[in-house]
């Protein structure tokens, strides 16, 4: 497994924790250099990229960009480019829920989550895309989710759902309009134990029980798909969703 | 990234089959070569194994036949003493309008495509039980997903559809330890597809968002990911390695 992303350059948004940490790591660890990018979460993210370059294998940086703002999302794209010279892989991982009472969100609620989640990754691959296409290769990982497809228990928050499925149907135009240089592709989690999932603990249970795996996943999971669909050896994937649930959510 | 497993891939004596044994043989599978009638490509495929430096057997079974199934899973475990990682690959293929498709046709496309995963996974699962881990990956087709220019020959798209709902039923019903699921390929060059002539392939590159037809590795490199500890949160799932060329609904 070593290597696999060797010599590649690659922004992970959302890695400050969670599944962009996870994210980040297996990357480093597979030989490729990493924009660690975070919007709060700035003392884990230096704690992690600190641990990152001490693994001898590829190299990371911190850089703060809230992706519900394009011109933060410039920046932070450009900084990668100054640093890299190139970028090669995109995961649009940054993303938040709301868990909130479909009749009681707010209009404010609303857009701020339909920002970071479907905005921010249309505005990350509009700055990449060109780049990738002078390149001439390219790969881009969206994070969806589980709600994005048609689970019933997966299913609870209109404004998440919405969102999730979005990422889905933009991947599979992005993909259509930016072959053959530029694979773009989804990756829907299921429950994964992070700090978003906040649940009680009789609804954790039920969650793992109701996958066949019999477990809820972890960042690790997450990670190990998009090195996959990053790696060459998915250079004939494109506009593909891999679900990464343990079998809850199965279409 | 297979180091240690053992492999049954049915169906290997070329094509994508030998390519999967070959990317598996590379990543230190010991490989179980199963082929019906074409035994001496079943040796190219086992040569090619051993140069990559791995343990290989060829075994010859029609896998629509139970008690061949049986007698090749028996071999299998006499020489690597288990099965970790079960490839049911092997198919056959028709192309031959709806209205000349014969009875015999379909009967082998049913029996061969369909009827022959659900046996060898059937013989191969109490083994993977017993060691409580195990994977099984049934090469399906995207000619199952539905995208118009695949779905010209009824009784494939039916065999592989069939794959499909076989790979979801199995997923539920032999989690937690073994996780179950199908690649879905689109146009790979193999002797099966030498039928297409230069025009009809054009014509499916142009169809493509990754303009160019798929590898055997292309689809092997998917099995190894599937077969390998990476994927292991992973199953029901089926994976299209198509170009892009007809994703999922």
């Amino acid at each position: 497994m070593h290597g696999r992303l060797a010599g590649k350059k690659a922004i992970v948004t959302g890695a400050g924790k969670g599944i962009g940490a996870g994210i980040a790591r297996k990357f480093v660890e597979n030989g490729a250099d990493v924009l660690v990018n975070y919007n709060s979460s700035g003392s884990k993210a230096e704690e992690l990229v600190k641990s990152l370059n001490d693994l001898g294998s590829g190299k990371a940086f911190a850089f703060k960009a809230d992706v519900s703002s394009v011109q933060e999302i410039k920046s932070m794209v450009q900084a990668a480019l100054d640093e890299f010279g190139r970028i090669d892989i995109l995961v649009n991982n940054a993303g938040m829920i709301t868990r909130k009472n479909f009749v009681s969100l707010t209009e404010e609620e609303y857009d701020y989550l339909m920002t970071v989640n479907v905005k921010g990754p249309f505005f990350c691959c509009q700055e990449v895309v060109p780049l990738m296409l002078k390149q001439g290769k390219g790969s881009i990982i969206n994070i969806s989710s589980i709600s994005g497809l048609a689970h019933p228990s997966s299913l609870t928050f209109p404004d998440y759902v919405a969102s999730k499925a979005a990422v889905i149907g933009m991947t599979r135009s992005l993909a259509v309009n930016f072959g053959p240089q530029i694979r773009v592709n989804t990756v829907a989690p299921g429950a994964i134990d992070t700090d978003m999932l906040q649940l009680e603990e009789s609804q954790l249970k039920r969650i793992a029980e109701e996958a066949f795996l019999k477990r809820r996943g972890t960042p690790e999971d997450i990670a190990n798909a998009c090195v996959f669909l990053a790696s060459d050896e998915a250079d004939f994937i494109t506009g593909e969703i891999l679900t990464v649930s343990g079998g809850r959510g199965m279409r | 990234m297979l180091e240690n497993k053992v492999a049954l891939v049915t169906g290997a004596s070329r094509g994508i089959g030998r390519a999967i044994a070959r990317q598996f043989a590379e990543e230190g599978a010991s490989v179980a070569i199963n082929y019906n009638r074409s035994e001496k490509e079943a040796e190219t495929t086992l040569q090619e194994v051993r140069a990559a430096g791995a343990n290989g057997i060829t075994v010859r079974a029609d896998i629509s036949k139970k008690s061949e199934v049986e007698e090749m899973v028996r071999t299998v475990v006499r020489e690597f003493g288990r099965i970790d990682i079960l490839v049911n690959n092997a198919g056959v293929h028709f192309p031959v309008d709806f209205f000349e498709t014969t009875e015999e046709m379909w009967n082998q496309t049913i029996d061969i495509n369909l009827k022959g995963t659900f046996l060898c996974s059937r013989e191969v699962a109490p083994l993977m039980l017993k060691l409580n881990e195990g994977r099984i990956i049934n090469i399906s087709s995207n000619s199952a997903m539905y995208h118009p220019s695949a779905m010209k020959f009824p009784d494939y798209v039916a065999s592989k559809a069939g794959i499909n709902g076989l790979t979801k039923a199995l997923a539920l019903r032999l989690g937690p330890a073994i996780t179950v699921n199908a690649i879905c390929p689109g146009a790979i060059v193999t002797e099966m597809t030498s039928f297409r002539n230069s025009a009809a392939n054009d014509a499916l590159k142009n169809e493509t968002p990754l303009k160019r037809l798929g590898d055997p590795k292309d689809v092997a490199d998917a099995a190894v990911f599937l077969a390998s500890d990476m994927a292991g949160f992973i199953t029901g799932e089926l994976m299209l390695v198509t170009g892009g060329r007809g994703m999922h609904q």
